[in-house]
């Protein structure tokens, strides 16, 4: 330590001008599928260039038939044990969720801006997305006391009904609506109990892609979301035809597919809920109030009715 | 037994029904505990059919009028105990459908949807009121044109669907508490079509609860069982009900499937079998209807070791024979907890012999005729299947009437959970016994099943109830009761048994839009 170093000359360079003229090169991201709480790309190879604001394209997963058919595998594997959690505790894994939203809130706004929303517009839909999650927090533990209940039967038997999870929902998400409606279907469909393979908006995927590398650092357990990119023409006939899943949210649905994806949910009595009259796939179809409806949380409800005698 | 009552066809009858069984010496009949000198004979109890008046010939009830078919064709409805002829029906069309949904539309847009809540209520009331009044009609007309027994037309069939007028009409002016901070409204013209098994219950819970919520109403009832609804559209009349708020088109399958396919229907309700549920669902695809379908079962009745014996013996046999176990519910599986197997189907078979089968209009008579003989013939080739893919049956020795359709309670044990008879809805008296070990086993065979309608449980434990309960994949769990039903209790299926409810707040909804 005392001892003084030998002097080793330092070699004098010329200075270099970095950084001054061209920018730093960003890290782009490869947006991905999401199934069973990991992030393949499709097993096709197959993706989708899609063109984003400034001209930029993203080469988006375009999902295939097996990919599909994983989805719903692994959805049903992580059924039970999701839909028999407490309801408290899946109250605060969706408010967990929105808590997670909020950190990534840049970057929900980046995708819709790249989508073609408005900076203005995109930074209220990111705000409205995550009160929205909130909103659907609430649900789980209230849901039996407000659509369940006990009934005053003419005989001596006490009876109650209760709603249970229907199982695994396939969600057609909004195609306009391309967070705030992700989220208000996919929350409403969570909070009732059930896991979901969920079909992201074709021509705005960006959010469903962020919303999955969210859930994924998320508390919500592996394969109880599985968020799909691609081609809804091509995936829409055959996952309503999927005889394990249990129902389907078709409110993101094209018209021209809506008779074929009734039909092939009709073939295995799988649950339907769709766009209510009179509303239509727009930007701001889920706004306010307008959103907060729980149409898709009790379409994927089954009532049980339990009998009992009383006597002593 | 009242041998001189009924004439007697001795074993012949269940070795033509069940096919190959009849040779095999596990389907003789088992001697009865019914015998002339038995002191479980009962004297015969008939019910008198004068109370009855079925005119020999009914048209369609259209916009408060009784119409002629358009189509001028007229098919007969049977008494199932008899194989007579009760009348003739009127063959409804295409055509007469679309008379019927105008009516019913016209209805909706200038009277129904203006009426004063509170006006709709009193309806519904009064409806439920004459119900009341005429019920020994109803009684008696239900037993002769299906088939079921008088003791349940008259205690379950009847009082229940009066009971489920006055439910709903009390709601008809409280709908704001059903959505609560929601503005429900009506669908408008609603297309229901029900079943066979129990016609003028169908009707009530198809009827009350459309017309509470607002709706207008199409209603087909099945072909074989036309003659309680023609009834009822009697009763419309004497309540004073406005023209084309309820339309009964009698007609063929063809004939439901113009009404519930027409744009004019707003919401489609039906009950019956699951491959017609479906055909209604394709059919009506992508037209943005509302739509509830009660369809098939195979419900399990799970018997533990710790039940109280007598009273899940008597369960099963109402879990099955109730109806001649022509009900979508029926408990037509049992599983019985092995420890306890032996000394259960020795007390089942026993209470099976004390049955009483024949004559639907007898008082005393437990287990009457089967709907038509197109539904014996289903019954005959599901239970030969049985027997030839390899299940034991049994049959008490009962006596069946010579004339009309009558099927002999049977039990199978050594089931296979592949057996046909064991998988597919039989809608008829026949049992078929699997046996199981632990409680999850008791769950995992309970839930092997497409449909999910309603599941029995018997035990003393409170605890393992709630928990079989909670994992049952049903929508009506009887727990140490079976077959009960209530206006203000909602019924209807999990999985292939379709899905809405009918009965509660819950049946109420499915009427209901909000906005």
């Amino acid at each position: 330590m005392a001892k003084k170093r030998r002097q080793i000359p330092i070699p004098i360079l010329e200075p270099i001008e970095v950084g001054s003229e061209s920018p730093r090169l960003e890290v782009r991201r490869t947006p991905k599928l999401y199934i069973g709480g990991a992030f393949p790309r499709s097993e096709s190879g197959r993706t989708d260039q899609l063109a984003l604001k400034h001209g930029d394209l993203a080469n988006v997963a375009r999902a295939s038939r097996k990919d599909m058919r994983e989805a719903v595998r692994v959805a049903r594997a992580a059924s039970d044990s999701w839909g028999s959690k407490g309801a408290m505790v899946r109250g605060q894994i969706l408010y967990r969720v929105a808590e997670l939203m909020e950190g990534r809130a840049a970057q929900f706004e980046a995708d819709l801006i790249a989508h073609g929303r408005g900076r203005r517009a995109a930074a209220a839909e990111v705000s409205a997305a995550i009160d929205r999650v909130v909103w659907f927090a609430g649900w789980p533990d209230k849901i039996p006391a407000v659509l369940g209940g006990t009934n005053p039967v003419a005989s001596s038997h006490f009876v109650f009904t209760i709603p249970e999870p229907t199982g695994v929902v396939a969600i057609i998400a909004p195609e306009s609506s391309a967070l705030l409606g992700l989220v208000t279907r996919l929350s409403a469909v969570l909070a009732g109990g059930n896991v979901a393979v969920l079909l992201a908006s074709e021509s705005a995927p960006l959010p469903a892609v962020t919303l999955a590398e969210t859930l994924a650092v998320s508390d919500v357990p592996g394969g109880v979301v599985n968020i799909l990119t691609g081609r809804r023409a091509e995936l829409i006939p055959h996952l309503v035809r999927h005889a394990d899943v249990d129902g389907y949210d078709l409110w993101g649905c094209p018209d021209a597919l809506m008779i074929e994806a009734e039909q092939g949910a009709a073939e295995h009595v799988a649950r339907v809920a769709r766009r209510p009259h009179g509303s239509e796939d727009h930007e701001d179809a889920f706004d306010g109030e307008r959103g907060e409806r729980i149409d898709a949380l009790s379409a994927f409800l089954e009532m049980k009715t339990v009998w009992h005698p009383i006597g002593s | 037994m009242a041998t001189g009552r009924r004439p007697r066809r001795g074993s012949t009858t269940a070795s033509l029904l069940t096919g190959s069984a009849g040779s095999s010496p596990a389907a003789t009949p088992a001697p009865s505990a019914l015998s002339a000198s038995s002191p479980w004979s009962y004297a015969p109890a008939p019910e008198s059919r004068d109370v009855a008046q079925i005119r020999s010939r009914y048209g369609l009830f259209i916009d408060g009028k009784e119409r002629a078919p358009s189509g001028g064709e007229v098919t007969i409805t049977y008494n199932p105990a008899t194989e007579e002829p009760l009348a003739e029906i009127a063959k409804g069309t295409p055509e007469d459908a679309d008379r019927a949904i105008e009516a019913a539309s016209r209805a909706y847009r200038k009277v129904w949807s203006r009426l004063h809540p509170r006006e709709r209520a009193k309806y519904l009331y009064r409806i439920s009121r004459i119900l009341q009044e005429r019920s020994r009609e109803f009684a008696v007309t239900e037993t002769l044109d299906s088939g079921k027994p008088i003791r349940e037309s008259r205690d379950v069939d009847v009082p229940l669907a009066a009971a489920h007028f006055w439910y709903y009409a009390g709601w008809a002016d409280k709908l704001a508490y059903a959505v609560p901070g929601r503005r429900p409204e009506s669908h408008g013209v609603v297309g229901q079509v029900i079943p066979w098994n129990f016609p003028l219950l169908m009707l009530a819970w198809k009827i009350a609860p459309a017309l509470a919520a607002g709706n207008t109403v199409v209603l087909k009832p099945a072909s074989t069982t036309p003659l309680t609804a023609l009834l009822f559209a009697d009763v419309c009349r004497q309540a004073g009900l406005p023209d084309g708020v309820v339309n009964i088109i009698t007609g063929p399958g063809s004939t439901g499937m113009a009404i519930v396919t027409d744009p004019r229907v707003a919401k489609v309700a039906f009950t019956g079998s699951t491959s017609v549920g479906v055909t209604i669902a394709k059919g009506i695809a992508g037209q943005g209807k509302g739509l509830t379908l009660e369809l098939g079962g195979k419900a399990a009745n799970i018997v533990f070791e710790d039940a109280a014996l007598d009273q899940a013996v008597e369960g099963v046999i109402n879990g099955i024979f109730f109806n001649q176990g022509e009900v979508c519910c029926a408990g037509s599986r049992l599983l019985v907890q092995e420890s306890i197997a032996e000394e259960f189907l020795a007390r089942l078979r026993n209470r099976m012999s004390t049955l009483r089968v024949g004559d639907p209009m007898d008082k005393n008579t437990d287990v009457g005729a089967i709907n038509s003989r197109a539904q014996m013939e289903t019954i005959g080739e599901l239970v030969a299947s049985g027997v030839s893919e390899g299940a034991e049956i049994w049959q008490p020795a009962c006596d069946l009437p010579t004339r009309g359709w009558f099927f002999r309670p049977t039990l199978f044990t050594n089931v296979a959970q592949s057996h046909r008879i064991a998988r597919e809805e039989i809608f008829g008296p026949v049992l078929a016994t699997i046996t199981f070990r632990t409680v999850a086993e008791a769950i995992e065979k309970a839930n092997n099943t497409a449909y999910g309608l309603s599941a029995g449980i018997w035990t003393e434990k409170g605890s393992r109830i709630l928990h079989v309960a909670n994992a049952l994949k049903a929508g009506v769990v009887w727990a140490n009761t079976f077959n009960r039903f209530d206006p203000t209790s909602p019924f209807g299926g999990y999985k292939e048994s379709g899905y809405g409810r009918e009965g509660g707040l819950q049946g109420l909804h499915a009427y209901l839009r909000s906005s």
